[in-house]
């Protein structure tokens, strides 16, 4: 874990496109930060180094007693979401310090972790993309169902982690790679190329990206 | 309002001239050919405008050697210099899909006269 990356909350405001080089682009604005860093971790003090920040708006009523004490020992007014980022140089960042989007660029890539939408009790053909059965040819009322989930007398049982109905959704997800398009610093506006999980309005956590190298060939600007 | 009006303010583009289905127009559409840039003209009618605010577009139609032509235009292209209305025609529906079935003098669409004050 030495790896340096940049991270920062915000909530996702939904879907438009921009012009890009007379191209249409898709893309979702999130509105992200300004974070404030609560906590720094250190290697001394807790065995691994990462950086605390916290994010939105809350009522300081409706902060716990222990909220309210991890707060002021940060000195910083009460927020509603705190993430913890491991980050090799966390000792560069101090606590009450602010994060806004300024610390991204275009053209960077980014990791978006959010909670997915739900989508209640879900079939195999909506959860796992099965075919489903046949349309017609002697099928009936069996067209979405998942077919066989297994052998007969050997094994004589389902095995485990057989892909089933289920609920489906309102789970942590994150997409990878995605490309910053565009940064608006005065609205705190991070506009991502590409969908990003969850509903808007919803938390969204921007990170560099873990894998990504730029595309080749990817839109000059 | 919506929360990205304000937003997409920013690629509206408001400098076009007010057309309609029915229209005959002339788009001069920027084509980059390699290094160097040109204007194109595609001259026809208006068969459709669809979808709204930053995502409409619109589709001319025009017959060209014999065979109908339509080209879409998003609305808000930066790639649009301009586009010129050469008539107003007076048609009745939004969406021409008839003209495509007709061709000749059949396809000819009245000219729209402005309703005069009084």
């Amino acid at each position: 874990m030495d790896r340096q990356l940049k991270g920062i909350l915000g909530a996702k405001l939904g879907m438009t496109q921009v012009w890009d080089n007379n191209r249409i682009v898709p893309v979702t604005v999130v509105q992200a930060g300004p974070c404030v860093v609560t906590q720094v971790r250190t290697p001394d003090a807790d065995g691994y180094s990462a950086v605390q920040l916290a994010y939105g708006a809350i009522d300081p009523r409706k902060v716990n007693k222990p909220g309210t004490g991890h707060f002021a020992k940060a000195s910083v007014a009460p927020r509603r979401h705190l993430v913890e980022l491991r980050t090799a140089d966390a000792s560069e960042y101090t606590t009450g310090q602010e994060v806004t989007v300024e610390a991204f660029e275009p053209g960077q890539l980014i990791d978006v972790t959010g909670r997915t939408k739900g989508k209640g009790f879900a079939g195999v053909m909506k959860r796992h993309g099965f075919h489903g059965l046949r349309a017609s040819h002697g099928v009936e009322r069996k067209h979405r169902s998942p077919g066989s989930i297994g052998a007969c007398a050997t094994p004589g049982r389902v095995f485990k982690g057989v892909r089933m109905a289920g609920r489906m959704g309102s789970a942590r997800f994150t997409v990878q790679n995605l490309m910053i398009q565009a940064i608006d610093p005065e609205n705190n506006l991070i506009l991502v190329k590409g969908a990003v999980p969850g509903p808007k309005g919803g938390l969204v956590l921007v990170r560099t990206a873990a894998k990504g190298r730029a595309k080749k060939g990817g839109v000059a600007r | 309002m919506n929360t990205l009006d304000a937003l997409d303010a920013q690629s509206l583009r408001t400098d076009l001239q007010v057309f309609r289905a029915g229209d005959t127009v002339k788009v001069h559409a920027r084509v980059v050919e390699g290094s160097r840039s040109r204007v194109q003209i595609f001259q026809g009618v208006v068969i459709r405008r669809q979808g709204s605010a930053l995502r409409e577009t619109f589709t001319v139609r025009k017959i060209s050697f014999g065979v109908g032509v339509e080209r879409t235009y998003p609305i808000n292209s930066p790639s649009i210099d301009r586009v010129e209305v050469v008539t107003r025609g007076a048609v009745r529906r939004a969406k021409l899909y008839y003209l495509r079935g007709l061709r000749g003098k059949a396809a000819k669409i009245k000219e729209r006269r402005e309703k005069s004050v009084g």
